[in-house]
């Protein structure tokens, strides 16, 4: 069954038609990798699927009821990761994650948070605000929710390895993989060469001027 | 209910370490006011008659200048996107969030309140109406306020137009605020404009979380 499917999806962006009349759908078990060159609208796309813009033009479907009208129901089952990380600065990385699982209404111990922070490298740096960390590692954080939300049923994920060591790509790539082998769909925009031992569906927009 | 409960409690948390930022509208609410006794002289029947406009001013600038708070840190990390994509009911967060920036920033102005009435040299009556007004009117700055901040926070310089947008907006509250002090300096009834900025109050309560809510979707284009 198509966990996403768009229909006719056009987007304007200050003037400038960024993409039209895109349709896909996304399957279970299935990887969409949208590419295309710095500008040409992948961003505003993955924001329009993940409900936080409405589109212009067209309709996203989540497990074929429009977004519109199952906004709670489909966030329930999301996880996004844009280009800002949702990461408060002055608060401590296991802080961050606390407060985000609940508003998630992810039930989850604070052991687990430890136990997924010291699988993604982060150990000895759980409790210091998150300010004090590098760039790689403020992302390490934010992608630890991936790690988190049990009933998700498609991930959104915005330039993930930007700013990430070789190891931190091929564990999040292995973490990606095994979503996906467990009936999970990814939407995904990379700059990198995807590392990923996955068939993948690609989507290639245009810069249109 | 939890997913409220964490968001007070974060945001009572980083209110707390960020305490430093909170001062800074406190400091400006005593400095205006300690301003007037030293510009107008220390006449007390001339202080009485400026005091309650003068606190209800330097308490609307004071939290004009906290307002912005509000939502820019949330909304420059992205805090707020993944807000928006939980399934916690945004007008609800909203509402919440505003009740954390009001026992924050607000709340200290109104303790402080009885320093500054002394400044002033109210009359123990006029003090109490004044406690009233504040108690019942300042919930409403916020929470107008939170509109205002919520549509300025994608701009990056929204300050002054934050101030320009909403001085105007708060003039009802400060007649009907003054006029109750008014009232009861010369041991009127004053129950009449309370009245008013209760109804006001009740109103934007019931209201502002939804339109700050639509306002914050807004910004995220």
């Amino acid at each position: 069954m198509a966990v996403l499917s768009v229909t006719n999806l056009s987007v304007v962006k200050r003037d400038r038609l960024l993409f039209k009349n895109v349709n896909f759908a996304v399957k279970q078990g299935s990887l969409l990798y949208v590419k295309g060159q710095n500008g040409a609208g992948k961003t505003s796309m993955l924001r329009v699927l993940a409900g936080l813009v409405a589109a212009d033009c067209g309709e996203v479907y989540f497990t074929l009821q429009n977004i519109k009208d199952c906004r709670e129901h489909y966030h329930q089952h999301l996880v996004y990761f844009g280009h800002k990380l949702g990461i408060n600065l002055t608060l401590s990385a296991v802080e961050n994650l606390q407060y985000w699982c609940k508003q998630h209404q992810v039930v989850i111990s604070v052991d687990t948070i430890f136990y997924t922070l010291a699988q993604l490298n982060l150990v000895g740096l759980e409790d210091i605000p998150v300010s004090n960390l590098s760039a790689g590692q403020q992302r390490r954080v934010a992608l630890a929710r991936f790690w988190f939300k049990q009933d998700a049923k498609l991930w959104i994920l915005d330039e993930p390895f930007t700013a990430l060591d070789t190891q931190g790509i091929e564990l999040l790539s292995k973490h990606i993989t095994s979503f996906l082998r467990g009936g999970g769909a990814v939407v995904m925009t990379s700059h990198q060469a995807l590392r990923i031992d996955y068939p993948t569906d690609e989507l290639t927009l245009e810069y249109r001027i | 209910m939890a997913a409220l409960m964490a968001i007070l409690k974060r945001d009572l948390a980083l209110a707390y370490r960020q305490r430093a930022e909170l001062m800074q509208p406190m400091l400006f609410f005593i400095l205006v006011i300690s301003l007037f006794p030293l510009a107008v002289g220390p006449e007390p029947k001339t202080l009485q008659l400026i005091g309650p406009g003068v606190i209800w001013v330097a308490a609307i600038l004071s939290s004009l200048l906290g307002l912005e708070r509000l939502f820019r840190d949330d909304f420059q990390d992205g805090s707020l996107e993944q807000l928006m994509l939980s399934s916690t009911s945004l007008p609800a967060a909203a509402l919440i969030k505003v009740v954390a920036h009001w026992l924050t920033s607000i709340l200290p102005l109104i303790i402080l309140s009885p320093l500054l009435a002394l400044f002033l040299h109210l009359s123990e009556p006029m003090y109490w109406a004044l406690l009233k007004t504040l108690l019942l009117g300042t919930p409403l700055l916020s929470l107008i306020g939170a509109i205002a901040v919520g549509l300025t926070v994608g701009l990056n310089r929204g300050g002054v137009l934050l101030a320009l947008l909403l001085l105007p907006v708060f003039i009802p509250l400060l007649i009907f605020a003054t006029s109750a002090v008014e009232s009861a300096s010369m041991q009127l009834q004053y129950s009449a404009q309370l009245a008013i900025i209760g109804a006001m109050f009740l109103f934007s309560l019931a209201l502002a979380p939804f339109a700050i809510a639509y306002a914050l979707r807004v910004s995220q284009t």
